[in-house]
Protein backbone atom coordinates (compact mmCIF):
# COMPACT_ATOMS: atom_id res chain seq x y z
CA UNK A 1 0.00 0.00 0.00
CA UNK A 2 1.92 2.94 -1.02
CA UNK A 3 0.24 6.84 -0.25
CA UNK A 4 3.28 9.00 -0.17
CA UNK A 5 3.89 10.46 -3.23
CA UNK A 6 6.46 13.50 -4.29
CA UNK A 7 5.16 15.77 -5.43
CA UNK A 8 1.58 16.84 -6.32
CA UNK A 9 1.57 16.75 -10.01
CA UNK A 10 2.69 12.83 -9.02
CA UNK A 11 0.09 12.54 -6.77
CA UNK A 12 -2.52 13.70 -9.33
CA UNK A 13 -1.29 11.51 -12.32
CA UNK A 14 -4.00 9.77 -13.83
CA UNK A 15 -6.97 11.41 -11.43
CA UNK A 16 -7.61 14.53 -13.95
CA UNK A 17 -9.57 14.36 -16.92
CA UNK A 18 -11.79 17.53 -18.24
CA UNK A 19 -15.07 18.61 -17.17
CA UNK A 20 -14.60 17.04 -14.03
CA UNK A 21 -15.99 17.36 -10.09
CA UNK A 22 -13.51 18.31 -7.73
CA UNK A 23 -14.29 19.07 -3.97
CA UNK A 24 -11.59 20.95 -2.23
CA UNK A 25 -10.92 22.38 1.55
CA UNK A 26 -10.06 25.24 2.85
CA UNK A 27 -12.31 28.62 4.64
CA UNK A 28 -11.18 31.71 2.68
CA UNK A 29 -7.36 31.15 1.91
CA UNK A 30 -6.98 29.26 5.76
CA UNK A 31 -6.56 25.58 5.30
CA UNK A 32 -6.27 25.21 1.03
CA UNK A 33 -4.51 22.74 -0.83
CA UNK A 34 -2.67 25.42 -2.70
CA UNK A 35 0.04 23.37 -4.00
CA UNK A 36 -2.61 20.79 -5.37
CA UNK A 37 -4.40 24.06 -6.82
CA UNK A 38 -0.93 25.31 -8.38
CA UNK A 39 -0.38 21.14 -9.85
CA UNK A 40 -4.11 21.69 -11.48
CA UNK A 41 -3.11 25.08 -13.00
CA UNK A 42 0.00 23.45 -14.58
CA UNK A 43 -1.93 20.38 -15.61
CA UNK A 44 -4.39 22.75 -17.50
CA UNK A 45 -7.18 20.30 -16.89
CA UNK A 46 -10.40 22.48 -18.25
CA UNK A 47 -14.14 22.48 -17.56
CA UNK A 48 -13.98 22.06 -13.87
CA UNK A 49 -17.06 22.16 -11.27
CA UNK A 50 -15.45 22.73 -7.72
CA UNK A 51 -17.42 22.39 -4.41
CA UNK A 52 -15.42 24.93 -2.00
CA UNK A 53 -16.84 27.49 0.39
CA UNK A 54 -14.80 30.01 -1.25
CA UNK A 55 -13.29 30.89 -4.53
CA UNK A 56 -9.78 32.01 -3.10
CA UNK A 57 -8.59 36.11 -3.87
CA UNK A 58 -7.62 36.90 -7.72
CA UNK A 59 -3.99 35.39 -7.40
CA UNK A 60 -3.98 32.88 -4.50
CA UNK A 61 -6.52 29.43 -4.07
CA UNK A 62 -8.81 28.32 -6.64
CA UNK A 63 -8.47 32.14 -8.14
CA UNK A 64 -4.90 31.04 -10.10
CA UNK A 65 -7.55 28.76 -11.81
CA UNK A 66 -9.84 31.31 -12.82
CA UNK A 67 -7.05 33.40 -14.70
CA UNK A 68 -6.51 30.35 -16.30
CA UNK A 69 -10.28 30.11 -17.26
CA UNK A 70 -10.00 26.43 -16.09
CA UNK A 71 -13.15 26.14 -13.65
CA UNK A 72 -16.37 26.25 -15.56
CA UNK A 73 -18.80 26.43 -12.40
CA UNK A 74 -18.36 26.77 -8.74
CA UNK A 75 -20.20 25.74 -6.04
CA UNK A 76 -19.96 28.11 -2.60
CA UNK A 77 -21.21 29.73 -0.24
CA UNK A 78 -19.46 33.00 -0.20
CA UNK A 79 -17.38 34.54 -3.48
CA UNK A 80 -16.80 38.10 -2.24
CA UNK A 81 -13.06 38.39 -2.31
CA UNK A 82 -12.21 37.48 -6.30
CA UNK A 83 -12.59 39.84 -8.30
CA UNK A 84 -11.62 37.93 -11.36
CA UNK A 85 -14.46 35.54 -9.89
CA UNK A 86 -17.28 38.42 -10.11
CA UNK A 87 -16.22 39.98 -14.03
CA UNK A 88 -16.47 36.46 -14.88
CA UNK A 89 -19.54 35.73 -13.49
CA UNK A 90 -20.63 38.76 -14.82
CA UNK A 91 -20.04 38.22 -17.88
CA UNK A 92 -21.69 34.54 -18.11
CA UNK A 93 -18.43 33.02 -18.49
CA UNK A 94 -18.79 31.20 -14.93
CA UNK A 95 -21.97 29.35 -13.41
CA UNK A 96 -22.18 29.98 -9.57
CA UNK A 97 -24.22 27.64 -7.75
CA UNK A 98 -24.77 29.22 -3.97
CA UNK A 99 -25.14 26.98 -1.29
CA UNK A 100 -25.79 28.20 2.46
CA UNK A 101 -22.66 27.50 3.85
CA UNK A 102 -24.00 24.84 6.57
CA UNK A 103 -25.55 23.11 3.40
CA UNK A 104 -22.73 22.73 1.43
CA UNK A 105 -20.87 21.29 4.81
CA UNK A 106 -23.59 19.12 5.10
CA UNK A 107 -23.96 17.87 1.72
CA UNK A 108 -20.25 16.70 1.40
CA UNK A 109 -20.41 14.91 4.25
CA UNK A 110 -23.39 12.88 3.42
CA UNK A 111 -21.98 12.53 0.09
CA UNK A 112 -18.79 10.77 2.18
CA UNK A 113 -21.47 8.94 4.51
CA UNK A 114 -23.38 6.95 1.68
CA UNK A 115 -26.37 9.55 2.32
CA UNK A 116 -27.88 10.45 -1.14
CA UNK A 117 -30.15 13.53 0.57
CA UNK A 118 -31.15 15.28 3.75
CA UNK A 119 -34.05 17.21 4.49
CA UNK A 120 -32.54 20.53 6.34
CA UNK A 121 -35.05 23.84 7.33
CA UNK A 122 -31.96 26.18 6.31
CA UNK A 123 -33.44 28.76 3.32
CA UNK A 124 -36.47 27.18 3.92
CA UNK A 125 -38.87 30.30 2.16
CA UNK A 126 -35.92 31.94 0.44
CA UNK A 127 -34.48 31.71 -3.40
CA UNK A 128 -32.57 28.61 -1.97
CA UNK A 129 -35.39 26.64 -1.66
CA UNK A 130 -37.48 26.91 -5.50
CA UNK A 131 -37.69 24.00 -7.23
CA UNK A 132 -37.07 22.03 -4.24
CA UNK A 133 -39.12 19.24 -2.22
CA UNK A 134 -40.60 20.54 1.08
CA UNK A 135 -41.49 18.44 3.49
CA UNK A 136 -43.43 19.06 6.71
CA UNK A 137 -41.79 16.91 10.37
CA UNK A 138 -43.05 18.28 14.06
CA UNK A 139 -45.19 21.06 12.16
CA UNK A 140 -41.72 22.55 10.78
CA UNK A 141 -40.75 22.57 7.17
CA UNK A 142 -37.45 21.36 5.82
CA UNK A 143 -36.64 21.41 2.31
CA UNK A 144 -34.58 18.44 0.39
CA UNK A 145 -30.70 18.67 -0.43
CA UNK A 146 -28.69 16.22 -2.09
CA UNK A 147 -25.35 15.08 -1.34
CA UNK A 148 -22.14 16.00 -3.26
CA UNK A 149 -20.23 12.63 -4.75
CA UNK A 150 -17.07 14.29 -5.95
CA UNK A 151 -14.57 12.65 -8.88
CA UNK A 152 -11.66 14.29 -6.75
CA UNK A 153 -11.29 15.44 -3.42
CA UNK A 154 -8.22 17.71 -2.51
CA UNK A 155 -7.59 18.73 0.91
CA UNK A 156 -5.19 20.01 3.11
CA UNK A 157 -4.00 18.80 6.79
CA UNK A 158 -1.61 19.12 9.28
CA UNK A 159 -0.01 15.96 9.83
CA UNK A 160 -0.59 12.42 8.44
CA UNK A 161 0.95 9.34 8.67
CA UNK A 162 2.11 6.91 5.73
CA UNK A 163 -1.66 5.25 5.93
CA UNK A 164 -3.26 8.57 5.72
CA UNK A 165 -4.15 8.96 8.91
CA UNK A 166 -4.91 13.23 9.70
CA UNK A 167 -4.38 15.37 11.99
CA UNK A 168 -5.38 19.10 11.41
CA UNK A 169 -4.09 22.23 13.11
CA UNK A 170 -6.63 25.02 14.37
CA UNK A 171 -9.55 26.62 12.24
CA UNK A 172 -7.53 24.96 9.06
CA UNK A 173 -9.87 22.03 9.54
CA UNK A 174 -12.86 23.91 8.22
CA UNK A 175 -14.20 22.26 5.35
CA UNK A 176 -11.44 19.30 4.68
CA UNK A 177 -13.01 16.19 6.48
CA UNK A 178 -16.03 16.82 4.62
CA UNK A 179 -14.55 17.37 1.35
CA UNK A 180 -12.08 14.28 1.75
CA UNK A 181 -14.79 12.31 2.42
CA UNK A 182 -16.94 13.21 -0.76
CA UNK A 183 -14.60 12.14 -3.53
CA UNK A 184 -13.99 9.03 -5.48
CA UNK A 185 -10.34 9.43 -4.62
CA UNK A 186 -9.27 11.73 -2.31
CA UNK A 187 -5.63 13.62 -2.91
CA UNK A 188 -4.14 15.35 0.60
CA UNK A 189 -1.32 17.41 0.96
CA UNK A 190 0.41 17.97 4.63
CA UNK A 191 3.39 19.63 6.71
CA UNK A 192 4.77 16.56 7.73
CA UNK A 193 4.49 13.33 7.29
CA UNK A 194 5.06 10.54 9.99
CA UNK A 195 5.41 6.88 10.49
CA UNK A 196 2.33 4.62 11.85
CA UNK A 197 2.39 4.60 15.70
CA UNK A 198 4.15 8.21 15.70
CA UNK A 199 0.19 9.92 15.59
CA UNK A 200 -2.20 8.96 18.96
CA UNK A 201 -4.94 7.02 17.95
CA UNK A 202 -6.93 8.39 19.63
CA UNK A 203 -6.41 11.88 18.20
CA UNK A 204 -6.91 11.06 14.68
CA UNK A 205 -9.12 13.66 13.42
CA UNK A 206 -9.96 11.66 9.76
CA UNK A 207 -8.87 8.35 9.45
CA UNK A 208 -6.66 7.27 6.13
CA UNK A 209 -9.60 5.15 4.67
CA UNK A 210 -10.71 8.46 3.47
CA UNK A 211 -7.59 9.34 2.07
CA UNK A 212 -5.71 8.18 -0.84
CA UNK A 213 -2.35 9.89 -2.01
CA UNK A 214 -0.50 12.21 0.56
CA UNK A 215 2.53 14.67 -0.26
CA UNK A 216 4.15 17.06 1.88
CA UNK A 217 5.63 20.69 0.87
CA UNK A 218 6.47 23.74 2.12
CA UNK A 219 2.95 25.65 2.33
CA UNK A 220 2.86 29.68 1.87
CA UNK A 221 -0.33 29.91 4.39
CA UNK A 222 -1.23 33.76 2.95
CA UNK A 223 -3.08 35.69 5.48
CA UNK A 224 -6.51 37.45 4.36
CA UNK A 225 -7.28 39.80 7.06
CA UNK A 226 -4.19 40.04 9.24
CA UNK A 227 -5.74 41.87 12.06
CA UNK A 228 -4.17 42.58 15.55
CA UNK A 229 -4.52 44.37 18.96
CA UNK A 230 -2.10 46.34 20.64
CA UNK A 231 0.57 45.04 22.76
CA UNK A 232 -0.27 45.00 25.81
CA UNK B 1 -29.55 61.54 20.60
CA UNK B 2 -29.87 57.99 19.01
CA UNK B 3 -27.21 55.57 19.79
CA UNK B 4 -24.09 55.17 17.54
CA UNK B 5 -22.95 51.98 16.62
CA UNK B 6 -20.86 51.48 20.18
CA UNK B 7 -23.86 52.10 22.56
CA UNK B 8 -26.13 49.57 19.68
CA UNK B 9 -23.33 47.00 20.49
CA UNK B 10 -23.48 48.09 24.44
CA UNK B 11 -27.26 47.62 24.25
CA UNK B 12 -27.07 43.86 22.08
CA UNK B 13 -24.86 42.63 24.69
CA UNK B 14 -27.10 43.46 27.56
CA UNK B 15 -29.04 40.07 25.86
CA UNK B 16 -26.33 37.59 26.77
CA UNK B 17 -26.90 35.47 29.45
CA UNK B 18 -24.15 33.29 31.94
CA UNK B 19 -22.95 30.32 30.19
CA UNK B 20 -24.50 31.28 26.41
CA UNK B 21 -22.85 29.91 23.04
CA UNK B 22 -23.23 33.06 21.26
CA UNK B 23 -22.50 33.54 17.78
CA UNK B 24 -21.63 36.90 16.53
CA UNK B 25 -22.12 38.36 13.04
CA UNK B 26 -19.50 40.76 11.00
CA UNK B 27 -19.97 44.66 11.49
CA UNK B 28 -21.37 46.24 14.82
CA UNK B 29 -21.90 42.65 16.24
CA UNK B 30 -18.90 41.81 16.55
CA UNK B 31 -18.09 45.36 18.32
CA UNK B 32 -20.86 43.26 21.20
CA UNK B 33 -17.83 41.00 22.33
CA UNK B 34 -15.83 44.93 23.79
CA UNK B 35 -19.58 45.58 25.91
CA UNK B 36 -20.09 41.57 27.82
CA UNK B 37 -21.18 42.35 30.73
CA UNK B 38 -19.41 41.59 33.96
CA UNK B 39 -19.84 38.15 35.56
CA UNK B 40 -21.62 36.83 32.54
CA UNK B 41 -19.23 34.39 30.27
CA UNK B 42 -20.32 33.40 26.87
CA UNK B 43 -18.50 31.63 24.55
CA UNK B 44 -18.16 32.78 21.30
CA UNK B 45 -18.62 30.27 18.24
CA UNK B 46 -16.86 31.06 14.71
CA UNK B 47 -18.76 28.87 11.75
CA UNK B 48 -15.50 28.12 10.15
CA UNK B 49 -14.94 25.55 13.26
CA UNK B 50 -14.13 27.33 16.40
CA UNK B 51 -15.76 27.49 20.20
CA UNK B 52 -14.40 29.84 22.72
CA UNK B 53 -12.85 32.74 20.40
CA UNK B 54 -10.34 35.47 21.80
CA UNK B 55 -9.42 38.29 20.78
CA UNK B 56 -7.32 39.49 18.05
CA UNK B 57 -3.56 38.42 18.45
CA UNK B 58 -1.00 41.22 19.23
CA UNK B 59 1.61 41.63 16.17
CA UNK B 60 3.86 39.00 15.70
CA UNK B 61 1.83 36.08 16.91
CA UNK B 62 -0.92 35.58 14.29
CA UNK B 63 -1.14 32.77 13.00
CA UNK B 64 -2.50 32.03 9.80
CA UNK B 65 -3.78 29.14 10.70
CA UNK B 66 -6.79 30.68 13.59
CA UNK B 67 -8.93 32.79 11.89
CA UNK B 68 -12.67 33.99 12.85
CA UNK B 69 -15.40 33.98 9.87
CA UNK B 70 -14.54 37.05 8.81
CA UNK B 71 -11.18 35.74 7.86
CA UNK B 72 -9.20 38.04 10.61
CA UNK B 73 -6.58 36.19 12.35
CA UNK B 74 -7.57 35.82 16.15
CA UNK B 75 -6.28 34.11 19.40
CA UNK B 76 -7.81 30.58 20.84
CA UNK B 77 -8.74 30.46 25.13
CA UNK B 78 -8.11 27.88 27.21
CA UNK B 79 -11.61 26.09 26.89
CA UNK B 80 -11.43 26.70 22.63
CA UNK B 81 -12.47 23.64 20.85
CA UNK B 82 -11.99 23.39 17.11
CA UNK B 83 -13.96 21.17 14.92
CA UNK B 84 -14.89 20.46 10.82
CA UNK B 85 -17.05 22.68 9.28
CA UNK B 86 -19.99 20.00 8.86
CA UNK B 87 -19.84 19.67 12.61
CA UNK B 88 -20.00 23.21 13.14
CA UNK B 89 -23.29 23.77 11.46
CA UNK B 90 -24.88 20.95 13.10
CA UNK B 91 -24.71 22.73 16.36
CA UNK B 92 -26.08 25.55 14.42
CA UNK B 93 -28.75 23.57 13.03
CA UNK B 94 -29.27 21.53 15.90
CA UNK B 95 -29.89 24.15 18.00
CA UNK B 96 -27.33 23.93 20.28
CA UNK B 97 -26.31 27.80 19.65
CA UNK B 98 -28.29 29.76 21.85
CA UNK B 99 -28.38 33.08 20.01
CA UNK B 100 -26.99 34.54 16.81
CA UNK B 101 -26.47 38.63 16.97
CA UNK B 102 -26.21 39.83 13.72
CA UNK B 103 -26.79 42.45 10.90
CA UNK B 104 -29.84 42.83 8.76
CA UNK B 105 -30.55 45.04 5.47
CA UNK B 106 -34.44 44.66 6.39
CA UNK B 107 -36.12 42.82 8.82
CA UNK B 108 -40.33 42.10 8.54
CA UNK B 109 -42.86 43.15 11.14
CA UNK B 110 -43.55 38.77 10.83
CA UNK B 111 -39.31 38.43 11.79
CA UNK B 112 -38.72 37.77 7.96
CA UNK B 113 -35.05 38.47 7.81
CA UNK B 114 -33.08 39.76 4.56
CA UNK B 115 -29.21 40.71 5.09
CA UNK B 116 -27.62 38.42 1.76
CA UNK B 117 -28.28 40.22 -1.58
CA UNK B 118 -29.38 42.92 -3.73
CA UNK B 119 -30.72 41.74 -6.88
CA UNK B 120 -29.22 43.62 -9.90
CA UNK B 121 -25.68 44.62 -7.34
CA UNK B 122 -23.12 42.48 -6.53
CA UNK B 123 -23.65 39.28 -4.77
CA UNK B 124 -21.37 37.60 -2.65
CA UNK B 125 -22.97 34.88 -0.86
CA UNK B 126 -24.91 33.90 1.93
CA UNK B 127 -22.25 32.18 3.76
CA UNK B 128 -23.43 31.24 6.98
CA UNK B 129 -26.40 33.46 7.72
CA UNK B 130 -29.42 31.12 6.22
CA UNK B 131 -27.84 28.25 8.50
CA UNK B 132 -27.43 30.58 11.23
CA UNK B 133 -31.17 32.28 11.04
CA UNK B 134 -32.81 28.77 10.68
CA UNK B 135 -31.07 27.11 13.25
CA UNK B 136 -30.05 29.27 16.36
CA UNK B 137 -32.53 29.26 18.95
CA UNK B 138 -32.89 33.27 18.98
CA UNK B 139 -31.79 35.88 16.40
CA UNK B 140 -30.86 39.20 17.90
CA UNK B 141 -30.64 41.49 14.66
CA UNK B 142 -28.40 45.30 15.27
CA UNK B 143 -28.97 47.62 12.59
CA UNK B 144 -29.77 51.44 11.71
CA UNK B 145 -33.55 51.73 11.51
CA UNK B 146 -33.47 53.72 8.37
CA UNK B 147 -31.12 53.19 5.37
CA UNK B 148 -29.23 56.35 3.32
CA UNK B 149 -31.82 57.02 2.33
CA UNK B 150 -33.92 57.72 5.54
CA UNK B 151 -36.32 55.03 4.54
CA UNK B 152 -37.35 52.31 7.38
CA UNK B 153 -35.59 49.66 7.16
CA UNK B 154 -38.22 47.59 9.56
CA UNK B 155 -41.32 46.76 6.98
CA UNK B 156 -44.27 45.09 6.69
CA UNK B 157 -42.84 43.09 4.15
CA UNK B 158 -39.20 42.46 2.85
CA UNK B 159 -38.76 44.03 -0.53
CA UNK B 160 -34.82 41.94 -0.83
CA UNK B 161 -34.42 38.23 -1.62
CA UNK B 162 -34.89 36.32 2.09
CA UNK B 163 -32.46 34.71 4.63
CA UNK B 164 -35.17 33.18 6.65
CA UNK B 165 -38.70 33.34 6.59
CA UNK B 166 -39.76 34.12 10.25
CA UNK B 167 -36.53 33.73 12.10
CA UNK B 168 -36.11 37.17 14.19
CA UNK B 169 -36.81 37.81 17.36
CA UNK B 170 -35.65 40.52 18.33
CA UNK B 171 -34.48 44.40 16.83
CA UNK B 172 -31.64 46.59 18.30
CA UNK B 173 -31.64 50.10 16.10
CA UNK B 174 -30.22 53.26 16.83
CA UNK B 175 -33.74 54.61 17.70
CA UNK B 176 -34.22 51.48 19.96
CA UNK B 177 -35.16 47.61 20.93
CA UNK B 178 -38.14 46.49 19.40
CA UNK B 179 -39.66 42.55 19.05
CA UNK B 180 -41.37 40.58 16.63
CA UNK B 181 -44.73 39.58 18.28
CA UNK B 182 -47.91 38.33 17.08
CA UNK B 183 -49.10 40.79 14.66
CA UNK B 184 -46.19 43.11 14.33
CA UNK B 185 -43.26 45.20 16.50
CA UNK B 186 -43.71 45.74 20.25
CA UNK B 187 -41.56 48.25 21.33
CA UNK B 188 -39.17 47.17 23.90
CA UNK B 189 -37.02 50.67 24.64
CA UNK B 190 -36.60 54.08 22.91
CA UNK B 191 -33.07 54.94 22.65
CA UNK B 192 -31.67 57.55 25.23
CA UNK B 193 -33.38 60.67 24.10
CA UNK B 194 -35.49 59.36 21.48
CA UNK B 195 -39.16 59.49 22.13
CA UNK B 196 -41.70 56.46 21.00
CA UNK B 197 -43.40 58.94 18.03
CA UNK B 198 -39.92 59.83 16.95
CA UNK B 199 -39.73 55.42 16.70
CA UNK B 200 -43.16 55.17 14.88
CA UNK B 201 -42.90 57.84 12.78
CA UNK B 202 -39.47 56.41 11.22
CA UNK B 203 -40.61 52.88 11.22
CA UNK B 204 -43.09 51.32 8.52
CA UNK B 205 -43.23 47.85 10.11
CA UNK B 206 -47.15 47.71 12.34
CA UNK B 207 -46.16 48.68 15.75
CA UNK B 208 -48.44 46.43 18.21
CA UNK B 209 -49.37 48.29 21.45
Amino acid sequence: MKKVYNSAAEALDGLLFDGMFIASGGFGLCGIPELLLAAIKEAGTKDLTFASNNAGVDDFGIGILLQTRQVKKMISSYVGENAEFMRQYLSGELELEFNPQGTLAERMRAGGAGIPGFYTKTGYGTQIAEGKEVKEFNGENYILETGLFADLSIVKAWKADTTGNLIFRKTARNFNPPAAMCGKVCVVEVEEIVQPGELDPDHIHLPGVYVHRIIKGEHEKRIEQRTTRPAA
Amino acid sequence: MPWDRNQMAARAAQELEDGMYVNLGIGIPTLVSNYIPEGVEVTLQSENGMLGMGPFPVEGSEDPDLINAGKQTITELPHTAYFDSATSFGMIRGGKIAMAILGAMEVAENGDLANWMIPGKLVKGMGGAMDLVAGVRRVVVVMDHTNKHGESKLLKECTLPLTGKSVVDRVITNLGVLDVVEGGLKIVECADGVTEEELRAATEATIID
